[in-house]
């Protein structure tokens, strides 16, 4: 009984850190058609700043919650403003680009803090069920993912600056006609999506290596999820995280967590090949 | 007039080529050979996204995939035949099956571009992964034992074909690494130049004209993939030749990136602009890696940045278009459009890609 218990909330986080590590990527790509490869970087420097600030005597809870998200939120606004907003429309351009930045800021952090692992201790303690360990951290991570969706559906459904989005994405020339500024509506999302995956990098520094090539690892998994959630950024996220966190972590425990990522790559292609449009393209049109 | 004389200066370019791959081992010292050797290698691996991506419009960020299996099947079956003459075959043949089975399945699907991307960049993990965890003595085919992450050393190297006891010296690995090179851009030119050359670029341009043109676009995209595959597996045959060793890196994700680098630098959409970026960049990050001041990755993407915000059509096409500001063209460009590749090419390109 216990270790199904153990395996239930395995799957919890694999879902739930998904989930986190996807919803930045997913509303640039969702608003803006722009495939940012620098995402696992993005990712990286919120875990960075999280270490860094945690080392120096900050709260962790501080350091994560709160630095790391305003760190990268404005490393996103800088990058915006130099390099993305040229690559609106281009997509294969802002691929390359991104990719470039993405080997740039590996440099960067290397040069500063060398090629070394960094950590913070897991705070929150553990507790067991039956025979088996776990931690209260897997508890609030998945916490934590219900706040941000719950955050960002209340963001886009009830507020101004969701509606001005929304009607933004749907279609930029309309909007400007109304008196919004599609620019600045960009400028504004790429910094809100890179402060929430800076968000999800210092959620994931107490639980993860951090090294400057982290990114690597969470770039390929947070590409495929989003694509294969397709055009919607919440209900597509949720869905796809669900499925791919969900095989990962079944496909773990009955194998090896190597052949658990392999079950979930293939599962990515063959969702791809059935739903070109990524799950929310079929089953959920027109949601958030 | 024009055409014979391009034919002649392009006889020209050749004979000098080979002339050159004939005296370098003569002319330069050995380090700087084999270095040359390798960067060659890398350029028929560049030469193979060049043309997929540049005429047949399908970015692959995959393209080590087909490197390393190329690699892999060439050092198992050199390992267990102790001959390079069916190994090299073989990593030619086996990358393109694969080839042949992932292209039936992405262009059939007609799945494109950011989902093309995505399927292939997953392929090549799934491959580094599922390599990656094959330590241990039970994973082994035949004599080859895979080795897991520490890869397979003393990888027997080229020999004389038929005649595995004459094994290249390092002079003639770079005879054979150099002449394939030339060969495969001569091959691709002569492609590119014929009915069949052709048709691919026409898919690259506008997929439901050429199909109302009576051309399968999912046919042709998937013979243009399996040919590139096939390239980059023999790519991967020489690179395991230069090394004599193969380890599971050779699918990674950085190397799939310097594939692309090398290409936006050399010049999207010609063939020789790949060698030129492939040897320009791999010489900047071995001078980079035995500097140690700056990091390899920060010029890397610095370079890539640059090239994409700055100079986005690419190195050779440029300086082909400063010449041709310079020299006053005696024809109108319509009768050079083949090599010359205009702007709008790219464009569209990009256009089609969305």
């Amino acid at each position: 009984m216990a270790i199904y218990l153990i395996v239930a909330l395995d799957v919890l986080n694999g879902i739930s850190s998904l989930f986190l590590l996807c919803l930045g990527l997913a509303i640039i790509f969702g608003m803006m058609k722009i495939i940012n490869l620098a995402h696992g970087e993005f990712i990286m420097l919120g875990a960075y700043a999280t270490v860094i600030s945690a080392n120096a005597g900050v709260n962790i809870w501080i350091a994560m919650l709160v630095v790391a998200p305003l760190f990268v939120g404005l490393v996103g606004l800088v990058i915006e403003r130099c390099l993305i907003r040229f690559l609106y429309g281009r997509l294969v351009d802002s691929m390359l680009a991104t990719w470039g930045l993405s080997l740039l800021i590996i440099g960067i952090v290397t040069t500063i803090y060398g090629n070394t692992q960094q950590g913070v201790p897991t705070p929150l303690g553990g507790f067991s069920i039956g025979s088996y360990q776990s931690s209260y951290y897997t508890l609030f991570l998945a916490g934590m993912a219900v706040v941000m969706m719950a955050v960002v559906y209340g963001v886009m459904s009830y507020t101004r600056f969701g509606l001005i989005a929304r009607a933004t994405m749907q279609n930029p020339a309309m909007a400007a006609t109304l008196g919004v500024n599609p620019a600045r509506v960009y400028m504004s999302t790429f910094a809100v999506g890179a402060a929430i995956t800076g968000l999800a990098g210092g959620l994931l520094a107490p639980v993860s290596g951090i090294t400057p090539g982290m990114g690597g690892a969470y770039v390929a998994k947070a590409f495929m999820t989003v694509v294969g959630g397709g055009a919607a950024i919440l209900s597509g996220t949720m869905s796809a995280a669900s499925l791919f966190g969900a095989v990962n972590q079944v496909g773990a425990f009955f194998t090896t967590p190597v052949y658990g990522e392999v079950l979930v790559f293939t599962a990515a292609i063959v969702l791809i090949r059935l739903l070109p449009q990524g799950i929310s393209g079929r089953f959920f049109k027109g949601n958030l | 007039m024009t055409v014979r004389f391009r034919l002649a200066a392009q006889a020209v370019a050749v004979v000098i080529a080979i002339i050159a791959i004939a005296l370098i081992p003569s002319v330069i010292e050995l380090f700087a050979m084999m270095q040359l050797t390798l960067f060659a290698a890398m350029a028929v691996l560049a030469l193979s996204l060049a043309f997929i991506w540049g005429y047949g419009g399908i970015l692959s960020f995959g393209q080590t995939a087909f490197f390393g299996l190329g690699g892999y099947a060439y050092a198992i079956s050199a390992i267990n035949f102790q001959d390079s003459t069916p190994s090299i075959l073989l990593a030619i043949i086996i990358p393109s099956l694969f080839a042949a089975i992932l292209g039936y399945f992405i262009f059939f699907g007609r799945i494109s571009d950011v989902y093309l991307g995505v399927i292939t960049l997953t392929v090549t993990l799934i491959l580094f992964n599922c390599v990656n965890s094959t330590s241990g003595d039970e994973y082994r085919i035949g004599k080859a034992l895979l080795g897991g992450f520490n890869g397979m050393p003393a990888v027997p190297t080229f020999n004389v074909p038929f005649y595995p006891d004459q094994i290249l010296s390092p002079e003639q690995s770079w005879w054979v690494t150099g002449g394939t090179l030339l060969g495969t851009f001569l091959f691709l030119r002569l492609l590119l130049s014929l009915p069949a050359g052709r048709v691919i670029v026409a898919v690259r341009e506008n997929e439901v004209r050429a199909s109302l043109l009576g051309y399968d676009p999912r046919k042709v995209k998937l013979l243009t993939f399996i040919l590139s595959g096939a390239i980059a597996g023999l790519a991967g045959a020489l690179y395991v030749n230069w090394g004599a060793f193969v380890g599971p890196t050779i699918f990674s994700l950085s190397l799939s990136a310097e594939i692309i680098i090398w290409i936006t630098v050399g010049g999207l959409g010609t063939l020789l602009g790949p060698i030129v970026g492939c040897v320009l960049i791999e010489y900047i990050v071995a001078y980079i890696g035995s500097q140690q001041a700056l990091n390899s990755n920060l010029v890397l993407g610095a370079v890539l940045v640059v090239f994409v915000l700055l100079l986005p059509k690419g190195l050779v096409p440029t300086a082909r278009d400063l010449l041709m500001r310079l020299v006053p063209a005696p024809k109108p460009k319509a009768q050079l459009a083949d090599e010359q590749l205009p702007p709008p090419v790219a464009a569209s390109h990009m256009a089609g890609a969305e």
